[in-house]
């Protein structure tokens, strides 16, 4: 909370950016002693991660600092705090926290974690509720993902700058830097690996595996240069990336469409109905990985690649 | 009100999302504008985990000799909301990139400042840019 007003009055926006990640890692430890650790985990690598370097590489296409304000303050706060007084009186009806009679857990979560378990045959129910029982809402999040990824590259756009020449590096001669980042990507990559297929078991799934997996590309572009980086991964593979990432997701429902049940019901994948729950859902979260993956790497070049106009 | 200290996860929720909704309104920085809706995005994101918290609860993966597990639907639904998040904010950034590359300064107050001084050039000019229309001025634009 501190982080958050040290936010707002700071006017040095590098300053605010750096602090919106701290603030986001808190955030995800505070989600961590709530139990939700995947929530956490998509949290810490989002948000202390990826909206971070986001955001620096528009602050390098804009400005550094915040103009000061000419209005007064006054009305702002003033509808700030009104609005702010009827939401606490609101939550003065609401269910305790750790309250187990809460309505929140009375509707459909029992029954997600009695027969989650049996019916998708997968330990980590927040992965059994993703992609099986909440397949579709999942399937329309991923294509706003991609959607909004293409909106990027339509206003963006990824270009070719003279900068980013093969062998040019952005930090320089950082010999320490250098090798320890070498260590470090490899690590991340197999650790996303780990996090992509072993979602079903322990924490993660598709979408942070997306995430990590972008973040040791950004890592390796951030210190040996963008040019180098695109070499590794060619932004036109990106594009179909993302596009086969979707395309798996809706083939698996049309596959479950022409085996005769209802869409994303992946009990016709296999003989067996639990065993077919399990590869629809590793077939779905691989989807949802790669599009994850590639537009976020897209989205990151098409930042980095942007020389800046005036 | 005799709960009072059971609701704080609520207050500090609605602390974060006021934060968020006084920085959106009041500041005149676009990008700082993103980081007010990131702030009010997140304080949504603790209001749902925190309602989804069952007191000696534990995480919902399945293992031997625990019987009681937070709710996961909530968990659910945050966690797609937050990579939703960046992506859109993603969105954001980028067209506080344009209009920083067709306006030259990404303050609301400037940027309204160039709107109205092209809209409006001098009062002679005020009847035939009402007739024309705003979209007239937008394709002169671009």
């Amino acid at each position: 909370m501190l982080i958050a007003i040290a936010s707002i009055k700071l006017r040095d926006l590098f300053a605010v950016v750096m602090l919106f990640g701290i603030y986001s890692f808190m955030t995800a430890t505070l989600f961590m002693d709530l139990d939700a650790v995947d929530v956490a985990f998509t949290e810490a690598a989002v948000g202390a991660g990826v909206t971070t370097v986001l955001m620096l590489s528009s602050l390098r296409l804009t400005t550094r600092w915040e103009k000061i304000p000419r209005h007064s303050p006054l009305l702002p706060l003033l509808v700030v705090g009104i609005t702010g007084a009827a939401l606490v009186y609101g939550t003065l009806d609401a269910p305790m926290l750790g309250d187990a009679q809460a309505p929140v857990h009375q509707h459909v979560a029992p029954r997600y974690i009695e027969q989650g378990p049996v019916e998708v045959g997968m330990p980590n129910m927040v992965t059994a509720v993703l992609a099986s029982y909440r397949g579709y809402d999942t399937f329309g999040e991923t294509v706003v993902i991609f959607t909004a990824g293409l909106a990027v590259l339509l206003l963006l756009g990824i270009q070719e700058n003279p900068d980013t020449k093969p062998g040019r590096t952005a930090i320089g001669d950082q010999l320490v830097l250098r090798v320890l980042v070498k260590i470090l990507i490899p690590l991340i990559l197999l650790y996303a690996l780990y996090v992509q297929f072993h979602g079903d078991y322990g924490a993660g799934g598709g979408f942070q595996a997306g995430v990590i997996f972008a973040t040791g590309f950004v890592l390796y572009d951030l210190v040996f240069g963008d040019g180098n980086a695109r070499l590794v991964m060619p932004p036109r593979w990106l594009h179909r990336l993302a596009a086969l990432g979707v395309l798996i997701y809706g083939g698996v429902g049309v596959i479950s469409l022409l085996g005769g049940k209802a869409f994303l019901d992946y009990s016709v994948l296999s003989h067996d109905p639990v065993h077919g729950q399990h590869l629809g859902v590793l077939l779905v979260e691989l989807g949802v990985g790669i599009t994850v993956f590639s537009i976020i790497l897209a989205i990151f070049f098409a930042f980095s690649g942007r020389s800046r106009i005036r | 009100m005799n709960g009072l200290p059971g609701l704080y996860n609520d207050f500090i929720a609605i602390f974060l999302m006021m934060a968020g909704f006084y920085v959106v309104i009041s500041q005149g920085n676009l990008v700082k504008k993103l980081v007010g809706l990131g702030l009010f995005q997140t304080s949504v994101f603790i209001f749902y985990i925190s309602m989804g918290k069952v007191a000696g609860g534990n995480a919902p993966i399945l293992t031997d000799g625990v019987e009681v597990y937070s709710n996961p639907l909530p968990h659910v639904l945050i966690l797609t909301a937050i990579v939703v998040g960046v992506a859109t904010t993603a969105v954001g950034l980028a067209l506080v990139v344009r209009i920083q590359e067709a306006y030259g300064t990404v303050e609301e107050d400037d940027i309204q400042a160039q709107d109205d001084a092209e809209e409006w050039p001098d009062d002679t000019a005020q009847d035939s840019s009402k007739d024309t229309g705003p979209d007239a001025n937008g394709s002169a634009r671009s």
